[in-house]
């Protein structure tokens, strides 16, 4: 038994071995995403508009050499986040903590960020308070409220009079009704029912159902990506709410390369808002979208666009510092950033820390033999609404 | 057991340490000294070892399979997360609030739980679970429901040792109510209700005719592993100060019974170092291969359960026949 034990210690220092010194000249940069579980395809394409960046920019920016280290959380998981944020720190030395796919992991890690003094970006994940938690921390993604205030706003001035909601019933979801509901009242519209579907394998018949004996000139939909948007689709067509006569609109995941692939013809006239597709009519974005084809094979979609952009705002941090890669030194760089982005342009707010962009509204319309979403209006530099209402 | 006479003879030869686990405890102390960057993860080793600890006083020992085990562990974080947000940050006192939380309600449904065995019990146990999940996810108000509690904070331990960085503090507490936890498992279940538990595992209907009411004892012991199950998830919200619904969740009960069938069960130490290997082998996978490490771990549990029924512990038991004997 002892010298069971032994082993086992012995085991465990083996593997526990000491990670070697780095060079002074380099910058580390520790990355935290969901590379397994349900949410790995997001942590594998926000991954990829890492890599993609790195591959197009070469990894030495300001005479330093660039570093990533990429640590899987596994899903919502903030102790994990939090354990994995410290250990990037205190171990590996990290000058940066970088990713976030989910909310609760972000917030976790943002702790970290601010008691160690280190830049953290939020390259995807979505609520607005996130940025409040380190005065260190910068987004590159969305928020939903950003997303959802400005559409419901242009939903009400586009002349829609009445709207039902039907969201999620989870933290995302909640958010964008009352942004929504919110923007579209002010602007003069009604809202005539709200109602919230179980997050987990909804049936979506009984509330679409429940949406049309409400009769209202448009409903609004925001269900997370993934299978969803398509069931949600099938529902709404086998009650007879199509887009010819009753508006949909949404948050962009219900149109989503995948959901619209499924919906198929279905899809067609569905009015969403989003900050970013990989049809987006720019020359940079197509250059941008056919790199992202050759390197991995697939379209980029928002988590791409995020993990892309928040290495483009690292880059021109570290140009900025000359290298230096303190919290205070990086974070102040990347206040008031401004750049163009495949998506458009795009700016750090100074005071928020939190990205500014513009909002695209869009139409899934057939584009030859696929429906797409087209872009038809937008709604430009739009900031957090939330953190605009907070008391300074 | 055999040629052990006197039953307080054979417990009182099981009450006294051997130098194995006296040299365990002080080999535990060694990633203060060896791997002092590594903290984070051994105090989160410490918690996962406590929650293991308290999973197999039922299902190793008195025979209950439980796949809801988490409800009492985040009902344990959740009770110490809100205490320190309303402003009580005490750890200690907010440990033992968290602790009594889980074990009433523990208590409270340790009377259904007790009436059912096999299927039954694994889906009372998963509904449970289930349940407080979604109550949890529900009341967002009070839990920040999907985005976690926020505003955890914790005031310095014994009033000067703040919850650092590097995890000194986090990791001394855990090891600490580790120590506490283990210790106390030990004399119950090398007591004569330790035993009867055994007894209620192998036939429960032989123990009443025998004068050992089995419901009320399987109770007791459900209720006594819910408060431990609740001290463990109290530690990881203070420790980490943070609430999350994954401490509720189905994965964590789960990954539990893993960690369990990995260690050993009914073997007192099996939870500790089943959460030890998997969780050390968790964190070097998964910085190997942030995407295909779950392919691993499967093949470590195939290899466990096919070459080790009985765990780790069971195994190097039957490889060291002295021992085996003993135990």
């Amino acid at each position: 038994m002892l010298r069971a034990m032994t082993l086992c210690l012995g085991f465990l220092a083996l593997l526990a071995g000491p990670t070697s010194g780095q060079a002074q000249q380099t910058i580390k940069i520790g990355v935290i995403l969901p590379f397994s579980g349900q949410f790995a395809d997001t942590g594998v394409q926000l991954d990829d508009g890492i890599k993609l960046y790195m591959q197009q920019h070469g990894d030495m920016v300001a005479g330093k050499k660039i570093e990533v280290i990429r640590k899987d959380v596994g899903g919502i998981a903030p102790e994990v986040a939090k354990r994995l944020a410290q250990e990037l720190v205190v171990r590996d030395n990290v000058d940066i903590l970088a990713g976030f796919a989910l909310t609760p992991n972000a917030l976790a890690a943002a702790e970290v960020s601010a008691q160690a003094k280190k830049f953290m970006v939020v390259m995807n994940a979505a609520t607005s308070i996130i940025t409040t938690k380190s005065p260190y921390l910068a987004r590159t993604s969305v928020t939903v409220p950003q997303i959802d205030e400005a559409f419901g706003n242009w939903v009400a001035k586009s002349g829609v009079k009445t709207v039902y909601t039907l969201v999620s019933d989870y933290g995302p979801g909640l958010d964008a009704e009352a942004s929504f509901q919110r923007a579209f009242e002010a602007a003069g519209g009604k809202v005539v029912g709200s109602v919230r579907v179980p997050v987990a394998n909804p049936d979506f018949s009984a509330f679409v159902q429940r949406a049309k004996d409400a009769n209202p000139e448009g409903i609004f939909i925001f269900v997370p990506g993934g299978t969803q948007p398509a069931a949600i689709g099938k529902a709404l067509a086998s009650r007879g709410i199509t887009p010819k006569d009753t508006k949909i609109f949404g948050q962009g995941e219900i149109t989503s390369e995948d959901a619209l692939k499924s919906m198929g013809d279905d899809a067609v006239g569905i009015v969403t808002a989003f900050h970013y597709d990989y049809n987006h009519n720019s020359p940079m974005n197509r250059e941008f979208v056919a790199a992202y084809n050759k390197a991995f094979g697939r379209n980029p979609d928002i988590y791409s666009i995020g993990g892309y952009d928040g290495m483009r705002l690292i880059y021109a941090a570290l140009e900025k510092t000359g290298g230096k890669a303190d919290g205070q030194d990086l974070i102040d760089a990347a206040k008031g950033m401004t750049w163009e982005s495949p998506r458009g342009p795009m700016s750090i707010d100074p005071e928020t820390r939190d990205v500014v962009q513009t909002v695209y509204i869009r139409r899934a319309e057939k584009v030859g033999e696929h429906v797409a979403n087209v872009e038809f209006d937008k709604v430009e530099n739009v900031k957090d609404p939330v953190k605009s209402r907070m008391p300074k | 057991m055999a040629g052990v006479a006197d039953p307080h003879q054979y417990l009182a030869a099981k009450q006294r340490w051997a130098p194995i686990e006296v040299a365990f405890w002080l080999a535990m102390l060694l990633p203060f000294v060896l791997v002092p960057t590594y903290l984070p993860l051994a105090s989160q080793i410490a918690i996962t070892a406590i929650f293991a600890v308290s999973l197999d006083l039922i299902l190793g020992y008195a025979g209950l399979v439980s796949l809801g085990h988490a409800a009492y562990f985040g009902l344990g974080a959740y009770t110490a997360g809100l205490i320190a947000k309303a402003g009580w940050g005490e750890p200690f006192s907010g440990l033992l609030i968290g602790g009594a939380a889980a074990g009433l309600f523990g208590h409270l449904t340790g009377y259904i739980v007790v009436r059912v065995r096999h299927l039954a019990l694994i889906m009372i146990t998963l509904g449970i679970g289930l349940l407080l999940y979604e109550v949890a996810n529900r009341a967002s108000w009070l839990t920040g429901g999907n985005d976690g509690l926020q505003g955890v904070a914790m005031w310095p331990l014994f009033g000067s040792f703040d919850f650092d960085l590097y995890g000194y503090t986090a990791y001394a507490y855990s090891l600490a109510v580790l120590f506490a936890v283990v210790l106390a498992a030990r004399r119950l279940v090398h007591s004569p209700f330790g035993l009867s538990l055994r007894a209620i595992r192998e036939n429960e209907r032989r123990m009443p005719a025998i004068g050992a009411p089995s419901r009320a004892r399987l109770r007791t012991i459900y209720t006594i592993a819910a408060t431990i199950a609740g001290i463990g998830g109290a530690l990881l919200a203070q420790t980490t100060q943070f609430v999350s619904l994954g401490a509720l969740s189905f994965e964590r009960s789960a990954e539990l019974i893993v960690i369990l069938v990995i260690g050993g069960t009914g073997r007192l130490y099996g939870g500790v170092v089943g959460a030890i290997v998997y969780m050390v082998a968790r964190d070097r996978l998964s910085g190997m291969n942030p995407q295909y490490w779950y392919f691993w771990i499967g093949l470590m549990l195939i290899g466990v359960v096919l070459f080790l029924p009985n765990g780790i512990l069971g195994g190097l038991a039957t490889l060291l026949p002295r021992r085996s004997r003993a135990s």
